[in-house]
């Protein structure tokens, strides 16, 4: 056993492990910071890929601003009510079957043989020049669009959280 | 292979004790300078003129007794001020503290990770350094801290911004996000604070804001919200809020002079070079040091000269003021290198 698969396993069951107590806490605030651990557990996987431009801006944006404003209002909000909440069946049966389809679809793709375009040049900076040029260079409109769709939803949340609109 | 993991933990130990023992009299700075500027005399009782001032305080904090309180979320009350010291411990991992030192024939490179991605991966961190101040608070469960843990949340938040767009204009003049190559680049050019000095001044500013110091203390603001989110902590638990503190300063000081004030090097030969002879490569670890402490010393100077700010003012700043500064600062010198310098 190399030490990459030390690793390897060491994040991969830290994450199950988060990712399981993340629905079994009963605590609001719990969940969100087993979450939290996912996304570096996630991040380590990540960096055992070599994709540490992908692994930094997992912890930078899911971890360091995503969940912190989760978290912000997670605490805000009554959670003696959520922790009064009782085991629903309806809700585990369904969960089970989403779950179990997205198993049976997982197995489906690793049964295809899969064909990896391996070029001839190992990347260079961990992935950072492989993910921004092709985005600023081939997909310049796409990424402005997706930028602009993004103050359209923001422009929409200060719209709908305003109470009178003169 | 071996050599690189026996170097490793060299270096790790090496700048970590370096690191903590600064922190530990950055807090003595902090006392006499303060006493000096308010005209006192400050500590002098243990050892020779309060020298060994800080080991007593470790002491103290460690004898202490750690109170519980029964009423806390007990696994996060535990590990919320770890969170706080651990970010500034793994950010210190990728500063470059030297040039390299040529020891026994071969160059040791004066940063324990020199990684391509450096300032994301500190953003990285460094945003995570939020969670250990905003689970006190919560964790806590009592209404001074909670108000302390709400807004260090929304001031960190704010403040992450500033300090991530300010920094943009750096990379885009040196034209990798690797910190030694910002240091190189600096040796072999201009220190970067004369050429982005509007960068510099927000990253500056932010960086009081995002180590929670005054004039933006307000998470701790002692005479609204008694100790804010640290209040109901006690002993060792108290004491690493305490260094976790002066230790997000220390990476900060270092991240500034690594960006701004040119990192190891100095204008003239032979410090604006890479060390090829040992004496210069300690030399270099020697500036390096000498301009995060006189940066710290700064730190120290503001707390006692500033007032504190509102809360509303501290906002409006950050958001009004910085973020579309920043911007316009981005374009402007994309503007200038498109057009002047190619």
């Amino acid at each position: 056993m190399s030490s990459y698969d030390i690793l390897f396993w060491f994040f991969s069951l830290a994450m199950l492990l988060s990712g399981v107590l993340v629905i079994a806490s009963r605590n609001p605030v719990t969940s969100a910071i087993c979450l939290v651990a996912l996304f570096v557990f996630m991040a380590g996987l990540f960096v055992l890929l070599e994709a540490f431009f992908l692994a930094a801006i997992q912890i930078l944006v899911y971890a360091g601003a995503v969940m912190v404003l989760f978290l912000f209002v997670i605490m805000l909000l009554d959670l003696k009510a959520s922790q009064r909440r009782r085991f629903g069946w309806l809700a585990a049966v369904g969960g089970l079957v989403v779950a179990g389809a997205l198993v049976w679809e997982l197995g489906i793709i690793l049964q295809t043989p899969v064909t990896v375009a391996v070029s001839g040049q190992t990347e260079v900076g961990g992935g950072l020049e492989a993910v921004v040029k092709p985005l600023f260079a081939n997909y310049m409109l796409p990424f402005q669009v997706t930028a602009l769709l993004l103050l359209v939803a923001m422009i929409g949340v200060v719209l709908l959280s305003k109470k009178d609109l003169q | 292979m071996i050599e690189f993991i026996v170097i490793s933990f060299i270096k790790i130990a090496a700048v970590i004790g370096v690191m903590l023992t600064i922190v530990a009299y950055t807090v003595m700075l902090e006392r006499w300078v303060c006493a000096w500027m308010q005209d006192r005399i400050g500590p002098n009782r243990v050892g020779p003129f309060g020298f060994l001032q800080p080991l007593a305080d470790g002491v103290k904090l460690i004898l202490k007794e750690d109170v519980l309180p029964h009423h806390v979320h007990k696994v996060l009350y535990t590990i919320g001020p770890t969170l706080v010291l651990m970010p500034a411990l793994i950010n210190i991992g990728v500063i470059p503290w030297g040039s390299n030192l040529p020891v026994f024939g071969r160059y040791i490179k004066g940063v324990i990770a020199d990684l391509d991605i450096g300032i994301l991966f500190i953003f990285a961190f460094a945003a995570l350094s939020v969670y250990g101040i905003v689970l006190a608070g919560w964790a806590s469960n009592s209404k001074y801290p909670f108000l302390g843990g709400i807004r260090s949340s929304a001031q960190m938040i704010s403040y992450e911004v500033c300090l991530g767009l300010s920094v943009v204009p750096v990379f885009m003049q040196v034209g990798a996000l690797n910190l030694s190559k910002v240091v190189e680049y600096q040796a072999a050019h201009s220190w970067l604070v004369l050429c982005q000095p509007v960068s510099f001044f927000i990253f500056l500013v932010s960086a009081f804001a995002e180590t929670n110091r005054t004039p933006f203390d307000l998470p701790e603001a002692e005479q609204e919200l008694v100790g804010g989110y640290n209040t109901e902590y006690s002993s060792m638990k108290f004491g690493m809020f305490f260094m976790g503190e002066y230790a997000a300063m220390f990476v900060m000081s270092a991240l500034m002079v690594t960006l701004f004030f040119g990192g190891w090097s100095l204008p003239f030969a032979p410090f604006n070079a890479p060390a090829t002879s040992l004496p210069v490569g300690l030399a270099h670890i020697g500036i390096f040091l000498a301009k995060v402490v006189a940066l710290l010393f700064f730190y120290v100077w503001v707390r006692w000269t500033i007032p504190r700010f509102r809360y509303d003012q501290l906002m409006a700043l950050g958001w009004k003021v910085f973020i579309p500064l920043t911007i316009v600062n981005i374009v402007f010198v994309g503007a200038v290198l498109a057009l002047v310098v190619k």
